[in-house]
């Protein structure tokens, strides 16, 4: 099976995959995990917006122990 | 075929490869052993130890149960605590385990030979490191993500508490004083990397910046900006080193380079994490991931040889890098790429928090340290493919083997390990340096192995580019460590600084803030500057030290872990923990008593001490030693106390364990297990 983009289906896939993997393990989509979490968990309240929600992520997540000798 | 069968022959088949590589390895004689045999020996090795070792602990031992919800589940807050696929906490906490200890130590450590290191690496990673991370992991699970200090105050008492804090806290600081030499010897005088280095501030401020305020969150965009401009400054750095007129400006000695270490971090613990600390962590994540990778397909593809004998002379004491037998220094000096106890901090605290499932406790616990036995096994492959005369010409410091060329290779070449003045100038000029020699700390040696292995592998040109690629690649990931690490330091002396004082220990107080880091950056400062000053290069002194430290804080672990396993009514398998326990203990306990008792003045800090001050009363001194003569006295009493302190730490809580259980197995009281109650989990994508 073809895609669009010439690539054989499963192949497309994994590369999407791979993506999302890089995305996830990098903090790159760490904002959209947060609405879709912030949508189930609080519907009524207003979600923060993306700078507020890094500047709010930053500072905690260099509090303690994250690097080693 | 059966799968049973076909999978039982395939563990057969590596369980014979790891073993009659490991055999090859160490039986080889005569000329050079190819670098392959390194690669297949521990591969065989984590393999054979992941399927069968760790499946046993984890199903034996601490019976890790799927149907039990993780902290991450049950105080699921979608920020520290997040049920995580096991993948990405995979990624982050290797990233997190993996840092310059495991490339300088083995580095070091060749002075014997690669054979002693070699094994170590090996035995020490699969019964004693993985295992630690493992266990501890899977304790502070069970413990609603608790860290190593609240669990040893929690079973073991008081007293235990007491010694992981103040064991966690002088850990740190030797560690970033050990950190901060290896940087020092790698900048000065070498116009070339201080430029880089420096460069690489500014680039992360930029990145933070971006991050912060331009583009928001844009991680993966801002770190693929931010490493393409520190490639521009390792090209820049060779600008600045080509020009007659902007090359005096970065030409740096030791003391200036110390300095700018010490400002360096104290800004680093007082700036906003976002402007430094943040920036500066994704680049080297994601530049050591990346060149840790690079690194083994290049030694995989290039296959070099490896030119170093199994075993030196020095297995005597007597070897140029850092005084001391094989036993009880080869284990010292190896430290974190075998068995490193400050992952049991990271092991506790942080990662157990994104656990989905307890099964996953294995592979990212014990499968994370055999990886990183594994970079440590890429350093010695980078240290053993130089020449062996090379090898020392870089790492033997100035006071051992004299401070002009002609007397430094004459040295060597005595020992048996040819090296000529043409050939380091050569070398020298390739990698775009004045001068190799005497360049300690282990990270310009490395560079050198690495800079060889890439240049060959991507068509044998631009060495010098390779060489400041990889000496800002150390110093980079050094720098973080020392960032973070005095961040944390000064949030721990600001904890222990509320009991005399409430308004210093307010960390969001900003004049508390710039006392804490002043105090804490002085205290690695005395003896990073103690290290500079040292004739013997510093690494005599203070890797050591290092190593003592990060022993005692991985024993601090194993004797909570053996407690635990213990009063879970485990103690047929309390060896588990135990065995490499009692190992370690031996190992720190000779190592502290001769760095503080022994009659050798290069060995003992005692004897050192006194032999400087008896040369210096009557005189024997030349005159520009005399000035810095009192201090470095002081400096080594002073390592003297630090030493036997580590010790007596060490003794303090494994007899605390051992009353423990004294009371335990007779029936009487103790302090119960702190382990949270099961309950459910209710994570299917997680368990199956």
């Amino acid at each position: 099976m073809s895609t669009p983009l010439g690539l054989p289906g499963n192949l497309r896939e994994d590369l999407q995959k791979l993506w999302d993997f890089v995305r996830e393990v990098s903090g790159d989509d760490a904002y959209e995990r947060y609405l879709k979490r912030h949508a189930k968990v609080h519907p009524d309240l207003e979600p923060m917006t993306r700078p507020e929600f890094f500047r709010a992520e930053q500072d905690r997540k260099w509090d303690g122990v994250t690097r080693c000798c | 075929m059966p799968r049973s069968i076909l999978s039982k022959l395939v563990w057969m088949a590596i369980a014979v490869m790891g073993a009659s590589a490991i055999g090859g390895i160490a039986i080889h004689r005569g000329e050079h052993i190819n670098a392959l045999w390194f690669i297949a020996a521990a591969a065989g090795t984590y393999l054979v130890a992941y399927r069968f070792y760790s499946a046993w602990i984890c199903a034996k031992v601490l019976v890790l149960d799927e149907t039990r919800a993780t902290p991450a589940e049950r105080f699921n807050n979608g920020r520290d605590f997040v049920p995580t696929n096991k993948w990405v906490a995979f990624g982050h906490h290797f990233a997190a385990i993996a840092g310059p200890g495991p490339l300088i130590g083995p580095t070091l450590a060749m002075q014997f030979g690669y054979l002693p290191g070699t094994l170590w690496i090996l035995a020490g990673a699969v019964l004693g490191g993985c295992v630690q991370d493992m266990v501890i992991m899977f304790c502070s699970t069970r413990r609603d993500g608790r860290s190593l200090g609240q669990m040893a105050r929690d079973e073991l008492g008081p007293v235990g508490g007491w010694a992981a804090l103040i064991g966690s806290l002088m850990i740190i600081v030797i560690l970033i004083a050990v950190l901060g030499l290896v940087i020092v010897k790698a900048m000065k005088h070498s116009p070339w990397a201080t430029a880089t280095v420096l460069g690489t501030i500014p680039v992360a401020m930029l990145i933070g910046i971006y991050m912060r305020g331009i583009r928001p969150g844009r991680v993966l965009e801002g770190s693929i900006i931010g490493i393409a401009l520190l490639l521009v400054c390792v090209w820049g750095g060779g600008f600045v080193n080509g020009s007659e007129s902007l090359k005096g400006y970065f030409d740096w000695n030791d003391m200036t380079c110390a300095w700018f270490v010490m400002i360096y971090g104290f800004a680093a613990a007082a700036l906003p994490v976002w402007l430094l600390l943040a920036p500066r962590d994704y680049l080297s994540t994601f530049l050591k991931l990346g060149v840790v990778f690079m690194l083994a397909g290049a030694i995989l593809l290039l296959a070099p040889e490896v030119k170093m004998p199994p075993l030196t002379q020095f297995i005597d004491g007597t070897g140029p890098i850092f005084k001391g037998d094989l036993f009880p220094f080869v284990f010292i000096t190896i430290a974190c790429g075998a068995i490193s106890g400050f992952h049991s901090l990271v092991s506790s605290g942080t990662t157990p928090k994104l656990l989905a499932n307890e099964k996953e406790i294995r592979m990212i616990g014990y499968g994370s340290m055999a990886l990183e036995s594994f970079v440590a096994i890429m350093a010695v492959i980078a240290a053993c493919v130089m020449e062996p005369g090379v090898y020392f010409a870089i790492n033997s410091p100035p006071g051992v083997v004299g401070k002009e060329a002609a007397d430094a290779v004459a040295k060597i070449t005595s020992w048996g390990y040819p090296v000529t003045v043409e050939q380091m100038s050569a070398l020298a000029t390739e990698m775009g340096e004045k001068t190799l020699f005497g360049r300690v700390g282990g990270a310009p040696s490395l560079a050198v192995g690495m800079a060889t292995i890439f240049s060959t592998t991507f068509g044998g040109k631009l060495l010098d580019m390779w060489y400041h690629f990889a000496i800002m690649f150390e110093v980079l990931f050094i720098l973080t460590t020392l960032d973070a690490g005095t961040r944390v330091g000064r949030f721990m002396l600001q904890d222990l600084l509320k009991h005399v004082s409430k308004p210093l220990g307010d960390v969001s107080s900003y004049p508390a803030t710039v006392v804490a880091s002043a105090i804490f950056v002085a205290a690695w400062g005395y003896f990073l500057v103690q290290g500079v000053q040292d004739p013997l290069g510093g690494v005599n002194i203070l890797w050591p030290l290092f190593g003592i430290s990060n022993q005692l804080l991985a024993g601090i672990a194993l004797t909570v872990a053996t407690g635990i396993l213990i009063k879970m009514g485990k103690l047929r398998y309390a060896w588990v923990t135990g065995l490499p326990l009692t190992w370690l203990a031996i190992v720190c306990t000779t190592a502290a008593w001769q760095k503080v008792f022994s009659a050798n003045p290069a060995v003992g800090f005692l004897a050192g001490a006194n032999d400087l001050a008896q040369k210096l009363a009557s005189g024997a001194l030349p005159p520009e030693k005399v000035a810095s003569a009192p201090a470095l006295i002081l400096g080594q009493r002073i390592d003297a106390a630090l030493a036997l302190l580590f010790a007596i730490i060490l003794w303090i809580v494994i007899a605390d364990m051992l009353r423990m259980t004294y009371r335990f197995l007779n029936g009487k009281q103790v302090q119960p297990l702190s382990e949270a109650p099961h309950s459910p989990t209710q994570l299917a994508w997680a368990r199956d």
